[in-house]
C-alpha cells in the first residue's frame, strides 16, 4: 500500500507544480477591480437637485450590525413615512463585518452599509464618492467637524480631509462615567474640574477600598487606550493627535506631552486604581461589573447612555475627561456612527437621501437619541427631543455641546492604521500593565509600526 | 481453416475481456470522481491559490503587485512572527506530550478494570472533551480560568489564595492555560485510541512476562507500550498537529494575549488576511506552517512506521 503510495507521489508532485505554473501564468490576484475602478468610485456625483427615493416601490438593500436596535428601528420609521420603501436587512456582527467589508462591497453590494475604518475600502474604490449628495443636501454647512473623520484625500490618505465617502447615524462620545452612590461615600460631590481632582479622587477611592477604575483590557481589545487618549488630550492639544491618525505627513505620538500623559497612565496602574486582572477583563465583564457597583469610573462612550440609565438608572453620572489645567479646553473621542453608499449600489440615491433624513427628519431625530443615545449628526441648532433631566443622556448630550464648543473631537488612536490596534497598542498597554514595557518604550514602539504601515500602505 | 475460427474467437473473447476491464476502470473512476473532484476543489485549489498569493503583496480587493519571495523574507525575519512559531512549539508540550502519556496511564488502569461499569464511565467522561464543540470548550475554560472563576475559588479554599490570578491575563500562565485546555480536549482523543490498540494485544504475551516474574511496571513498559507504536504514532502525530495549527481555542480565550503571549501562527495569520489585509503574507506565513508542519509529522509517521510489513 505504502508503496503504491509512493509511486504515485511525482505524479501529484508534478499536477501541483504544474498548476501553480498555470495559475502564476495568469497573473496577479484582484487586478479586475483596478481596471473597473475609474468608472465607479472616484468620480463625483454631480445632481441637479437633491435625489429622492421616488414613488415607484423600491427594495433597498442594508447590512446593518447585530446588536443596535437604532438603525433598524429608523428604516421601520422611514417605511412608515415612505410606504414605496421596503427594506432588506442582513445583520452581523461587527466583527465580521470588519472582515467582510471589502469583499461584501466587490461582490455583492448593499446600498447601505455600516461599515469598519473607510480607508482601505476607498483605496479600493469600493465606497461611493458622497460629494455630490452633501452639496445637494446641504451636508456641507454642517459644523465641519461632524464629517471630517469621513472626509478622505484620493486613494484614501490623509483621512480628515478632501472627500466624503460616508456618512453618519450619528456621533457618539466618550468621557467618564461614575457611580454616583461610590462617589458620594468618598465624598465627591461634583465631577472634578482638573486631572489633580481626579486624581485626588482615585486615591480616596483606593483607600475607601473601592476600585477606581473599572475597564478592560483583556485579549485582542486594549481598553486602557480611552484613558490614554483622555490624557494625552487633557496634557496637549488634540489637533497633533487627530494628525496622526489621519496619517498627515511627519505626525508622530511619540511627544513630549503624550509621553506624561503615558507616564501618568503608568501612575495609575502602579497605584493599583485598575482591577488586578484587568489583562483579562474584556468589554462585557467591565459593563457588567461597572453596572453591578464594583467600581467608581470607567472610560467609555455615551453608546452605553440609554442602557445605564435603564440598569442604573439614576446612580450613573458622565463628566468629560478634566484638562490638565483649571479651565483648560476639553477634549474627547467622538466618532460618526460610520455608514456607507457601495460604489455599486443600485440604489445609492434612495440611501442618501435616507441619510439626509435620518439627520434632519425630527422623528428620526428622537430615535438618535432615545434609541441609539447619542447625538444626532446635522445643524447645530436642529430639532432635539426633550431628555429627562438627571439622566447619563442628559450630560452625554450636554458633553457633545461643549466637545463641539471646544472643538475638541478627536478620532480615536486605535483608528489611525487597520493593524495599529491590535499589533500595537494592545499588546503594548497589556505589557505596560504588567510591567513589561515602559511609557517611552511604549511610545516608541507604536510610532515605529504606524511608520512601517503608512509607509508600506 | 480450423485454426481459424479459434483464433477468431480467441480474439473476441480477449476483446470483451479488455472492454471490462476498461469498463471496470472506468467505474472505478466514476466511484472516485466526486470525492477527487470535491477534493480538487476544495484542498488542491485552495492550496495552489494560496501559493500564488504568497508571491504577491495584495489587499484582497485592489491590484497586486508580485513580490517574489519577499513575503517569505518578512516571515523569516519578523521577530513577532517567529515569536507565534515559537509558542506553537512550545504548545506541542501540552497538546502532544501531556495527552499521549497521561492517555497511556490512564488506558491501561482503564483496561485492568475493562470488565467493570466504572471503566465504560471513565471512558465516556475522558472521551466526552471531544464532542463538545472547541469554541464551546474555549468559553467554558475561560470561565473555569478567569479571577473569579471555579479554579481560583478552590485554590483559596485550598488556602492557596497567594497563587490565584487570572490565568488567561496573565504574561507568565497565559500560555500554558491555554495549553491546559488542549491537552483536556486531546486527552480523551489519545485515550481512546490507545485504549483500542490495547485490546489488540494477544492477552499470552501478557500471561507468558507475568510467568517469567514481571510486575505491571514492567509488562507497561515491554509489553503494552511497544505494542502500541502505531497507536502512539497516530496520537502524536494528530497532537502535534494540532498544537501547530491551533487556531479556535486560542482565539476563544485570548485572542493572542495578554502582549502576544498566547500568539499562535493560526491566528496570526488569521489577522494578518482579515484584519490587516495583507493577503500575501498571511498566505506566506500559511505555507511556511503547512511545510513545518509536514517536517514534523512525516519523521513521526516514519520513526513510529510498523516495520515488519
Amino acid at each position: 500500500m505504502s508503496r503504491r503510495v509512493r509511486h504515485r507521489r511525482p505524479g501529484k508532485l508534478l499536477v501541483i507544480m504544474a498548476g501553480g505554473a498555470l495559475a502564476a501564468a495568469c497573473g496577479g490576484p484582484g487586478t479586475d477591480t483596478s481596471q473597473t475602478a475609474p468608472q465607479t468610485g472616484t468620480t463625483t456625483t454631480s445632481l441637479s437637485a437633491a435625489p429622492t427615493c421616488g414613488t415607484a416601490p423600491i427594495t433597498v438593500n442594508a447590512y446593518f450590525e447585530t446588536g443596535f436596535p437604532m438603525p433598524k428601528a429608523l428604516t421601520t420609521e422611514f417605511a412608515k413615512q415612505y410606504p414605496n420603501v421596503k427594506w432588506n436587512i442582513r445583520e452581523d456582527q461587527f466583527a465580521v463585518i470588519t472582515q467582510n467589508a471589502p469583499r461584501v462591497l466587490a461582490d455583492d453590494p448593499p446600498d447601505l452599509m455600516r461599515l469598519p475604518q473607510v480607508s482601505e475600502l476607498v483605496k479600493d474604490n469600493l465606497l461611493k464618492n458622497l460629494d455630490g449628495y452633501a452639496t445637494a443636501f446641504g451636508w456641507d454647512k454642517w459644523p465641519p467637524s461632524q464629517l471630517q473623520q469621513l472626509r478622505l484625500g484620493p486613494g484614501g490618505r490623509p483621512r480628515g480631509e478632501g472627500s466624503l465617502y460616508a456618512m453618519g447615524l450619528n456621533f457618539s462620545m466618550t468621557g467618564v462615567f461614575y457611580n454616583k452612590k461610590l462617589a458620594a461615600k468618598i465624598g465627591m460631590s461634583a465631577p472634578p474640574a482638573t486631572l489633580a481632582e481626579l486624581d485626588d479622587a482615585l486615591a480616596k477611592a483606593k483607600q475607601a477600598g473601592i476600585t477606581p477604575i473599572m475597564q478592560f483590557n483583556g485579549g485582542a481589545t486594549g481598553g486602557l487606550a480611552f484613558p490614554l487618549q483622555d490624557l494625552m488630550a487633557s496634557y496637549g492639544p488634540a489637533a497633533p493627535i487627530n494628525d496622526w491618525i489621519f496619517q498627515k505627513q511627519g505626525a508622530t505620538i511619540d511627544t513630549a506631552t503624550n509621553l506624561t500623559a503615558t507616564q501618568h497612565l503608568e501612575k495609575w496602574i502602579k497605584a493599583g486604581y485598575f482591577q488586578k486582572d484587568v489583562n483579562a477583563v474584556d468589554y462585557a465583564t467591565m459593563m457588567s461589573r461597572f453596572i453591578g457597583g464594583d467600581g467608581l469610573f470607567m472610560f467609555d462612550g455615551d453608546w452605553e447612555s440609554g442602557n445605564l440609565d435603564k440598569q442604573m438608572a439614576g446612580n450613573a453620572g458622565f463628566f468629560l475627561m478634566p484638562p490638565a489645567q483649571q479651565g483648560g479646553k476639553r477634549a474627547a473621542m467622538s466618532a460618526p456612527l460610520t455608514y456607507g453608499i457601495s460604489a455599486k449600489a443600485k440604489n445609492a440615491d434612495c440611501a442618501a437621501f435616507f441619510l439626509n433624513w435620518v439627520a434632519t427628519n425630527d422623528k428620526a431625530r428622537d430615535i438618535a437619541v432615545e434609541v441609539g443615545g447619542s447625538h444626532p449628526m446635522g445643524l447645530a441648532d436642529a430639532h432635539m427631543p426633550a431628555v429627562q433631566p438627571g439622566t447619563v443622556t442628559e450630560s452625554t448630550l450636554a458633553a457633545g455641546a461643549q466637545i463641539g464648543k471646544d472643538n475638541g473631537a478627536m478620532d480615536f488612536i486605535a483608528n489611525a492604521t487597520g493593524a495599529i490596534y491590535a499589533k500595537s497598542w494592545t499588546p503594548q498597554l497589556q505589557k505596560l500593565v504588567a510591567g513589561q514595557q515602559t511609557p517611552e518604550g511604549l511610545l516608541k514602539s507604536v510610532q515605529t509600526d504606524y511608520q512601517s504601515q503608512v509607509g508600506g500602505s | 481453416m480450423a485454426a481459424q475460427p479459434t483464433a477468431g474467437r480467441s480474439r473476441r473473447e480477449r476483446r470483451p475481456a479488455r472492454a471490462g476491464l476498461r469498463t471496470s476502470r472506468l467505474v472505478g473512476w466514476l466511484f472516485v470522481a466526486p470525492a477527487l473532484a470535491f477534493y480538487a476543489v476544495f484542498v488542491l485549489r485552495p492550496i495552489l491559490l494560496t501559493l500564488q498569493y504568497s508571491l504577491y503583496e495584495w489587499d484582497g480587493i485592489g491590484p497586486s503587485s508580485w513580490v517574489g519571495l519577499g513575503n517569505y523574507g518578512a516571515v523569516f525575519t519578523d521577530p513577532d512572527l517567529f515569536d507565534a512559531v515559537l509558542n506553537a512549539v512550545k504548545l506541542i508540550a501540552f497538546f502532544s506530550a501531556i495527552p499521549v502519556l497521561l492517555g497511556l496511564a490512564i488506558a491501561s488502569t482503564i483496561r485492568r478494570i475493562a470488565a467493570s461499569r466504572l471503566a465504560l464511565v471513565a471512558r465516556t467522561v475522558i472521551f466526552l472533551p471531544q464532542v463538545i464543540p472547541l469554541v464551546a470548550a474555549g468559553i467554558a475554560w475561560s470561565w473555569l480560568l478567569s479571577s473569579t472563576g471555579v479554579i481560583n475559588q478552590l485554590l483559596t479554599r485550598l488556602g492557596l489564595g497567594g497563587v490565584t490570578r487570572a490565568w488567561l491575563g496573565d504574561f507568565s500562565t497565559a500560555l500554558p492555560a491555554v495549553g491546559v485546555i488542549g491537552a483536556w480536549v486531546l486527552l480523551g482523543l489519545c485515550t481512546l485510541l490507545l485504549l483500542a490498540g490495547m485490546s489488540k494485544i494477544d492477552p499470552a504475551l501478557y500471561e507468558a512476562a507475568r510467568m517469567d516474574g514481571a510486575g505491571p511496571i514492567r509488562e507497561f513498559v515491554s509489553i503494552t507500550v511497544p505494542s502500541l507504536r502505531q497507536e502512539i504514532g497516530v496520537c502524536v502525530t494528530v497532537t502535534v498537529i494540532a498544537a501547530l495549527a491551533t487556531f479556535d481555542i486560542v482565539y476563544i480565550a485570548t485572542q493572542g494575549g495578554p502582549g502576544n503571549a498566547t500568539m499562535v501562527p493560526g491566528l496570526e495569520i488569521y489577522y494578518l488576511a482579515f484584519s490587516e489585509r495583507e493577503v500575501g503574507m498571511a498566505s506566506a506565513l500559511a505555507v511556511v506552517l503547512m511545510v513545518l508542519v509536514l517536517a514534523c509529522s512525516l519523521p513521526i509517521q516514519w520513526l513510529t512506521r510498523d516495520r515488519s510489513s
